[in-house]
């Protein structure tokens, strides 16, 4: 849940997902849903080039399953704020594990 | 019984070898002869991490020469989201 609710706080960033397939596609971030599905807007690909099929298209859904990386603004991330939830979501993770 | 907040008393999980490499600088190897070095602001249980400060290299293999060294391609990113499946490795101590 942790990567869900920190993708909430970036949607209205440009953002750059970066593919498996090793496409770049460039937007403004729409939504983000549980699997990280993004949905991205106005989209250019990065090396329009080398991967043409996308000129046309403006606005597109991202299974999150073949992204490899999403680089984002770095000014829009609070890093004090992320280990913090990332402290307090993997302390839950253990509680839950010694439940189980 | 161990409250969830006090995570001194649980057993070791390897997750933990991560959880204290929060701010530090942390080497991942990906799939794809892929590798990044940057600091650990964020993951999770499915290993997906947040890395701040990054460099990523590649290494790219001739197909026909088996025996050429690799190319290797450097890139950097202030900010980097990593999904957690392209994971093999993270490491507190990055190679020199």
């Amino acid at each position: 849940m942790l990567f869900f609710s920190f993708f909430k706080t970036l949607v209205g960033q440009e953002v750059t997902v970066e593919l498996k397939n090793d496409i770049s596609i460039r937007g403004t971030l729409k939504s983000v849903d549980q699997f990280l599905n993004i949905k991205l807007e106005n989209i250019s690909v990065v090396e329009e080039i080398k991967y043409p099929h996308l000129s046309a298209v403006k606005s597109v859904f991202i299974r999150g399953s073949t992204v490899r990386f999403v680089h984002l603004p770095a000014t829009q991330v609070d890093t004090a704020l992320l280990q913090d939830a990332t402290r307090r979501e993997a302390a839950q993770a253990g509680g839950k594990a010694k439940l189980g | 019984m161990a409250s969830p907040s006090e995570p001194g008393n649980r057993p070791d999980e390897p997750l933990d070898l991560v959880r204290l490499c929060l701010d530090e600088i942390v080497f991942v190897k990906l799939r794809g002869d892929r590798e990044l070095k940057g600091r650990l602001h964020a993951y999770d249980s499915h290993c997906n991490v947040v890395l701040g400060e990054v460099e990523e290299t590649i290494y790219k293999f001739e197909e026909d020469d088996e025996d050429a060294e690799p190319v290797t391609i450097k890139k950097q990113s202030e900010m980097l989201f990593v999904r957690g499946d392209s994971v093999v490795l993270i490491s507190p101590n990055p190679p020199s």
